[in-house]
């Protein structure tokens, strides 16, 4: 070959691979828009692989387990106690709520009952926990779409709470003070009227962010109709807390399963919005904070006094058989399925996380919205990546 | 600009005091938004306190910041395209500056005198939706590009309703330059009493409502921030810039808050003319200033209220607001000022 | 209520270590017609695929099925059964662990591991089993069932078409355990990267960071200011462990 004819060659080539590139280029089939694993709006490292077609989804599928620790196999290494420890790091913010369904389904098994004051002042700080979870997710809800304000006042009146938290358990986010037969310690001096005190102060956040955020009509028309999940199909992915209780399906179980605390002895009201959209959901999760306030007001009003501890021997052999306890945790329905084999520790642990079936509804809510719209429904849904991930 | 407080300025003197003046103009609004209004006034309004670590009371906390932006490294993107990349932020800069050229900061304190000045102002702040969309474009980013699409579309929108506002002064002052809108307003009276003059924000209202509006969304400001979406898309068209150029980008975000601070408080609130200081004097000139930043400041108060406490709007929801309330409104105004222009 | 669970736990007991797979347990000190009504409606409709039961009057019902009724079992609850809340699905694998479990114990695998396979709750006959909770929320009722994987294929039917939640959870069952489910349409990684090999959760896939880093950790003791004066840098070493110490008394 000449020299002539390999430029002339070269050129042809690299004509027609011009031509290809720019025929592909300009065949649109849908950009690929990676949300996550880093993100400002995901709560954590969840990661959404959305397919657009401008600014409108066509397919988006959650991929979850960048933070997966392997909470089930940890735990069949470990003692009783120790597994304590371990599980009120699933859902980092709804601190103490962790624990209890795993102690109640170890109480069970063992044959073991709290004292009262025990199950009363669980049912306090598990409360307690809820508040400080919700408020959190008011403050971010309306910071995702945009209201910077909120956030900060949600921060300042968790402090309260989590200043509460403190005081008794020693510790804001991760209490380890849930014991299989009732508590760790008994209540500090002036307790009860400092937590007076701060359910005061979210009940008039509740009222702020009724004022700031949820009457406003931006953040109206931003969460109105927008991604609605009738009560059937939350009903088949297994939705809970106030996810299905936003879709319109009255149930919550703390009402409706009771098991270790003491709401069934207390007034409180479930609320159920039929909407099934994001601003259903919101509103749901407020008026539980202000139920949480009550009831904390209530179980501190009638704390009946007592051990704090049942007999309970020091090395903790938990009989065989196999036992669940589900509770109604801030985040939707917790569950442990224990079994036991008459170890020192569990035999096989399954942690039942509320988020991990909130998240499955993604792939189906999401067809068809928005990009915005996209972060309005996860902010909406409230999910923690350690609750999704375990 | 030939003399100031009687003195007699040669030519090079006076183009020194045009190019300082020029930058003045433009950082001092900006540096004053930044430091008072993002820096304290968002601070007290989230309950927490801000910066309070640099000089007292946190003061030079914007000495701060610029130290740290000059500092940083260049980061370009390696897909980017260069030279789009490089020119983005200039672009917008560029246009900020040209916006403050015709602002009268005084009777003989200008920079041009325009007889087209307002209309001048609005078509030169529309240079800035190209370095928007070049910055989106060639950050090679999927981010940057959504962003700079909906900055596009959000800010040829919203022009409109801006223009339409402003046209209800114009008909009112009867001009369109700056200078003799400001006189209208000083000449003017309310029902006789001429004593205050005649600021326009009380006929125009509703055209004070619509300018204020558009202004925070060609700000891209909350409730219109869509193009630089936090929690959706980082900072939009801006997030692959750093250092310089990220300085250049919030520089002429604040400037351009300011200008339309200023111009607002011209428009409507009447410039740097108060009630009982004579117009033409020359300590106009240094009064003229300070009285101005005063009522931007003033102005820029609500934009920056709004910014903090609403949510955002969905962009679609945007567009159909400037489309079919702003706009329809705003045309309503300018009838019913034409009217009354004749009747009166 | 808690006089209730006091009695029932104490019943449990009894019942589980009553070996028997494919009679009906003894019926409990209180009876409890609700689940009663669901375990016999469940018989009715299942006929033979119903293996075992278990009731612990006033707090849970347990049923066996077969695998190859595992599906239509699913379909019978939803259905007949009226509950439609899916609550979670996963598997138990009943080899005891040939690895140490406590503190005291080494993680190396003994030389002749116990391979005796003991099961729980409503028995079973295979070394894995699929398990699954389904709620009735409107009546407040609610049913575990257990199925045996057949120990040479590894699979069962897949509930996707039953319950959509079903769908995350066969994938993770997929994942750590290997039980495959037939007709989910699409098998992948959840947690796992895809290119992890190996099931996480059965109990012969060792759990590496013990074997790596034996419990508790590095000890670092830190000497008496007198005796050593560099001792600041292994601190930090000793840190790792400090999360798995807990509460041990």
């Amino acid at each position: 070959m000449t020299a002539v004819t390999d430029r002339e060659q070269l050129r042809y080539v690299a004509a027609q691979a011009a031509d290809a590139r720019i025929n592909f280029e300009i065949e649109t089939e849908g950009m690929t828009l990676n949300l996550g694993p880093q993100h400002p709006a995901t709560h954590g490292t969840l990661r959404i692989v959305a397919k657009l077609d401008a600014e409108q989804v066509i397919s988006a599928e959650p991929i979850a387990g960048y933070m997966h620790r392997g909470y089930e196999k940890l735990c069949e290494v470990r003692t009783y106690p120790q597994v304590t420890t371990l599980i009120n790091r699933i859902d980092w913010l709804g601190s103490f709520a962790n624990e209890v369904p795993f102690i109640l389904a170890a109480e069970r098994l063992m044959d073991v009952e709290a004292p009262p004051r025990a199950q009363w002042i669980r049912t306090a700080l598990f409360e307690m926990s809820r508040i400080a979870n919700l408020v959190l997710f008011a403050g971010d809800t309306a910071l995702q779409l945009g209201g910077q304000t909120a956030a900060f006042y949600g921060f300042r009146d968790r402090e309260y709470v989590l200043n509460q938290i403190e005081a008794v358990t020693g510790g804001r986010f991760h209490p380890n003070f849930d014991r299989i037969g009732g508590l760790k310690d008994d209540l500090p001096k002036g307790w009860i009227a400092d937590t007076k005190l701060a359910m005061e102060k979210v009940r008039s956040f509740c009222d702020e962010i009724d004022e700031l955020v949820t009457g406003n009509e931006i953040f109206q028309i931003r969460t109105r109709g927008i991604g609605v999940i009738p009560g059937d199909v939350a009903q088949s992915y297994g939705l809970s807390g106030a996810n299905l209780r936003g879709s319109g399906v009255n149930w919550d179980l703390r009402r409706d399963a009771p098991s270790g605390m003491v709401h069934s002895e207390l007034d409180w009201k479930v609320h159920v919005h039929p909407d099934g959209d994001s601003f259903s959901r919101w509103w749901v999760r407020i008026q539980e904070i202000r139920e949480a306030s009550h009831l904390v007001d209530q179980c501190l009003d009638g704390l009946p006094s007592g051990p704090i501890m049942a007999k309970v021997p020091r090395i903790i052999k938990v009989p065989a058989g196999e036992a669940y306890v589900q509770t109604e945790n801030p985040l939707g329905a917790m569950g442990y399925y224990v079994v036991s084999k008459g170890d020192l520790g569990p035999f096989r642990l399954k942690i039942r996380s509320a988020s991990f079936n909130n998240v499955s509804i993604l792939h189906w809510v999401l067809r068809g919205v928005y990009v915005p719209d996209i972060i309005s429904i996860l902010s909406s849904l409230y999910f923690i990546l350690g609750d999704i991930d375990r | 600009m030939s003399q100031i407080l009687g003195v007699e300025l040669a030519y090079w003197q006076q183009s020194i005091l045009r190019s300082v003046g020029v930058l003045l103009a433009v950082l001092l609004p900006a540096g004053l938004f930044v430091q008072v209004f993002l820096f304290k006034m968002m601070s007290f309004m989230q309950s927490r306190i801000g910066p309070n670590e640099a000089g007292p009371y946190g003061s030079l906390q914007l000495l701060a910041e610029v130290g740290k932006f000059l500092q940083k490294e260049d980061i370009v993107p390696a897909k980017a395209d260069r030279r789009l990349f490089f020119l983005a932020p200039y672009i917008v800069v560029a246009s900020v500056l040209l916006m403050y050229v015709a602002i009268p900061f005084g009777p003989e304190a200008f920079f041009a005198d325009l007889d087209a000045g307002i209309f001048y102002i609005l078509a030169v702040s529309s240079i800035s939706i190209i370095g928007i969309l070049v910055a989106g474009w060639a950050s090679a980013n999927k981010y940057s590009l959504m962003g700079g699409l909906r900055a596009a579309g959000q800010l040829i929108a919203y022009e409109l309703p801006m223009v339409l506002a402003v046209v209800g002064v114009v008909i009112q002052a009867g001009s369109l330059n700056m200078f003799d809108i400001i006189r209208a307003q000083a000449d003017g009276s309310i029902f006789g009493f001429s004593a205050l003059g005649n600021p326009f924000i009380l006929t125009q209202f509703v055209g004070f409502a619509i300018f204020m509006v558009a202004a925070q969304a060609e700000l891209t400001q909350p409730p219109f921030d869509m193009p630089v979406a936090e929690s959706e898309l980082v900072t939009g068209y801006m997030t692959e810039y750093s250092g310089l150029r990220f300085l250049l980008f919030f520089i002429g975000e604040f400037a351009s808050a300011g200008a339309f601070a200023i111009i607002a408080s011209t428009l409507f609130l009447g410039g740097y003319y108060v009630p009982g200081l004579d117009m033409d004097a020359s300590y106009m000139n240094v009064v003229g200033p300070v009285v101005l930043i005063a009522k931007m400041v003033l102005v820029g108060f609500l934009i920056f209220w709004a910014r903090f406490t609403y949510p955002r709007f969905r962009e679609d929801q945007l567009q159909t607001f400037a489309w079919t309330v702003l706009i329809p409104i705003a045309l309503v105004n300018i009838f019913v000022t034409m009217i009354l222009k004749v009747v009166f | 209520m808690s006089a209730d669970t006091e009695a029932e736990a104490s019943e449990e007991e009894v019942q589980s270590e009553a070996e028997a797979p494919e009679e009906e347990t003894a019926e409990a000190l209180e009876p409890d017609p609700v689940r009663e009504a669901l375990r016999d409606r469940l018989g009715a409709e299942l006929g033979e695929a119903l293996v075992a039961t278990d009731l612990a009057s006033g707090v849970q019902l347990t049923v066996r099925v077969t695998a190859e009724a595992w599906r239509t079992a699913g379909l019978v609850v939803r259905d007949q059964l009226g509950c439609r809340w899916f609550d979670f699905l996963s598997a138990i694998d009943w080899l005891p662990s040939p690895y140490g479990r406590y503190e005291d114990d080494g993680m190396t695998p003994p030389s002749d591991p116990d391979t005796e396979i003991e099961t729980g709750i409503a028995g079973g006959e295979t070394r894995f089993q699929v398990f699954a909770r389904v709620v009735d929320t409107a009546a407040h009722t609610d049913v575990i069932l257990k199925t045996d994987v057949p120990d040479d294929t590894l699979t069962v039917p897949s509930w996707v078409t039953v319950y959509d939640g079903a769908d995350w959870h066969e994938r993770e069952t997929w994942e750590m355990f290997g039980i495959s489910f037939d007709g989910h349409p699409a098998l992948r990684n959840i947690y796992l990267p895809s290119d992890f090999e190996g099931n996480p959760l059965r109990k012969d896939f060792p759990l590496i960071a013990r074997i790596v880093k034996p419990w508790p950790g590095i000890i670092d003791v830190e000497p008496m200011p007198a005796e050593d004066e560099e001792a600041a840098p292994d601190e930090a070493a000793s840190k790792e462990s400090a999360p798995e110490e807990g509460e041990s008394s």
